[in-house]
């Protein structure tokens, strides 16, 4: 069951993006900054966890996710630590995505090689 | 002498309504699928590794790192451009898109050197969603330490 | 000494030159288009054995060069001028492969209306005096316009359905101050127009302004008009770029819509996933080497005006939020002298 939850939350997340790219002139890229940025407000007002607990991935793989994911960490970090985890917070809770993403982008450059599009 | 012939914003509002419009339908269907698909691949992981006894945290740092490394590997085959043809944001906006995003300029700038090429250019587009995010994620911790707790 | 300026910005050439050769050279997707047969050389690897996709370019450019010449039976030595150009920042394509020719050498920059510029100035050249024989010639690679101008390759971004696809391929045209034809005859050259375009996706609707701008005051200086012409080609207008020319046209007066062609639309056809259509300093000069010089020959067309349209933007103009300004070149090239 969450399974179907997780397709149908990911799949709406992805398509108001969608939506956002072909009416309105917004680059992806805008779009983008656009939903990280809503996670985190959405997540720290609380609402987001609400999505998550109901979407589960649908809700945690998608851009506003990483947001969400930022805005958990900060807060968890500032109850512990006080002002400090403000800034220490929300890299500390994505650091894993984060440190990921840099080790397999090396990674995969050093593998492979750019094709030409078809 | 074309400004004689046409005015310019005569022009532009001529070019803004003869602009084709991309297929709302079809991209739609794309992006929800495509997106709820790599959501439920996620799921599957997350659920997984809860099962397993991790906490819900834990359980999704290790999905994320996870779906990162499948948007890499899928970047580096060669495949990930052509899934997001169709799909659209259905590629993008899942983390599978924020990975796609630093691994196809790492891949690309490679030939400009492991330094400047790979090591500068990879965060060349996915820059501003770390930028964006984290400072976001800085104000809002200001301001629960001031009026949250 | 009588002029040949007529008008504001049109040459009429007393000795115009011939083009006594030419060569093209596509990649894979272009070879697989409707004008597969026209081309000199199929690529069948677009990096041509080189290391990067701007290497490959400068190869297929000197290629083009050396086909063109083999041809002839002439060596670069025998050139008095090269005139080239392409989209690559500091046209480092043309540049390193003028360096292997070593050939007197002007570098141009006219983005997507290059050759019909290097096509001007290389008639000139003859047409002046100053030289007997010269070469113009351009190239454009997909990949090495895409990492410049656009994203990284492997990146999962859809197009949108204004955008249009830079093309691979290289073209050469040899010019002489002997030969029988086909002929320059005259040279019309453009002054940079815009309208106030700032999208990039849609180069098709920026370069209309320019285009129509052109053909207007090629018509007002020489008295001609589209009964005058087989042909009139533009480079990458595209769909919706050349709707938007016959619009500007009519308003003048002008109709060329049963004798318009656009190389970009020509290129590709639409099973291959082109949305706007083709683009690129290729893109004009492989459908003129190939097609249109080709068809010349057997006599399908007689006068044909050439008209290539370039945007001339940069990712920092763009990103700065500034309008595209675009320029149209246009010769005149005709099988017979009257």
């Amino acid at each position: 069951m969450e399974y179907l939850r997780a397709f149908f939350i990911g799949g709406l997340i992805c398509l108001i993006g969608q939506i956002l790219m072909d009416t309105t002139k917004l680059t992806p890229a805008r779009v983008l900054v656009i939903f990280v940025t809503t996670g985190v407000i959405l997540g720290a007002l609380g609402i987001y966890g609400k999505i998550v607990a109901f979407g589960g991935a649908g809700a945690t793989i998608p851009l506003p996710g990483f947001g969400y994911s930022l805005a958990m960490g900060v807060i968890e970090e500032v109850k512990n630590k006080g002002l400090i985890g403000a800034f220490t917070g929300g890299v500390k809770a994505t650091a894993g995505g984060i440190t990921a993403a840099v080790v397999f982008g090396y990674l995969m450059a050093i593998i492979f090689n750019p094709k030409t599009k078809k | 002498m074309a400004k004689d012939v046409i005015k310019e914003h005569e022009y532009q509002e001529l070019v803004k309504k003869t602009e084709p419009k991309p297929n709302l339908i079809k991209n739609g269907i794309g992006a929800f699928v495509v997106g709820g698909i790599i959501c439920t691949i996620g799921q599957f992981f997350l659920s997984y590794f809860m099962q397993k006894g991790l906490k819900m945290q834990d359980a999704s740092t290790i999905t994320s790192i996870i779906m990162i490394f499948l948007g890499a590997f899928l970047t580096g085959l060669g495949v990930y451009d052509d899934i997001g043809k169709r799909a659209g944001a259905g590629s993008i906006v899942p983390i599978t898109g924020f990975s796609n995003s630093i691994v196809s300029p790492a891949m690309e700038f490679k030939r400009e050197g492991y330094v400047f090429g790979v090591g500068a250019k990879m965060f060349v587009i996915a820059g501003p969603v770390l930028v964006y995010g984290i400072t976001t994620s800085v104000i809002v911790g200001i301001l629960y330490y001031f009026f949250g707790r | 000494m009588m002029t040949k300026r007529i008008g504001t910005q049109t040459i009429k050439f007393q000795s115009p030159p011939s083009i006594i050769s030419r060569a093209s050279i596509v990649g894979p997707k272009e070879g697989q288009g409707p004008l597969k047969d026209y081309f000199d050389e199929i690529l069948t690897d677009d990096y041509v054995g080189e290391k990067s996709w701007e290497l490959a370019e400068s190869k297929i450019f000197e290629k083009a060069v050396d086909l063109a010449l083999k041809k002839v039976n002439l060596k670069p030595s025998d050139i008095n001028y090269l005139f080239g150009g392409d989209l690559l920042n500091q046209i480092i394509s043309s540049s390193f492969a003028a360096r292997s020719m070593q050939i007197p050498f002007f570098g141009l920059y006219g983005a997507c209306s290059t050759m019909a510029e290097a096509l001007s100035l290389a008639a000139m050249m003859i047409d002046g005096g100053f030289a007997d024989y010269t070469i113009a010639a351009t190239s454009s690679h997909f990949s090495s316009a895409e990492r410049q101008f656009r994203y990284p390759l492997e990146l999962g971004n859809q197009r949108t359905p204004t955008s249009q696809w830079t093309v691979t391929g290289a073209g050469a045209t040899i010019l002489s101050k002997y030969g029988n034809g086909p002929y320059i005859t005259y040279v019309t050259t453009g002054k940079v127009v815009d309208l106030g375009i700032k999208d990039a996706n849609n180069m098709g609707a920026a370069m209309a302004p320019a285009a129509a701008d052109t053909i207007i005051n090629h018509f007002r200086d020489t008295g001609f008009s589209p009964t005058d012409y087989d042909l009139v080609v533009t480079g990458d207008l595209g769909r919706v770029g050349s709707d938007l020319l016959y619009e500007i046209l009519a308003r003048e007066g002008f109709d060329i819509k049963d004798i318009h062609m656009d190389c970009g639309l020509e290129i590709f056809d639409e099973s291959q996933d082109i949305q706007a259509g083709g683009s690129g300093c290729g893109c004009s000069a492989v459908v003129l080497n190939g097609y249109l010089l080709s068809e010349m020959s057997k006599g399908l067309f007689n006068r044909i005006f050439f008209m290539a349209t370039g945007a001339l933007l940069s990712t920092t103009s763009t990103q700065q939020g500034e309008s595209i300004p675009c320029i149209a070149h246009g010769v005149v090239i005709e099988r017979f002298l009257n």
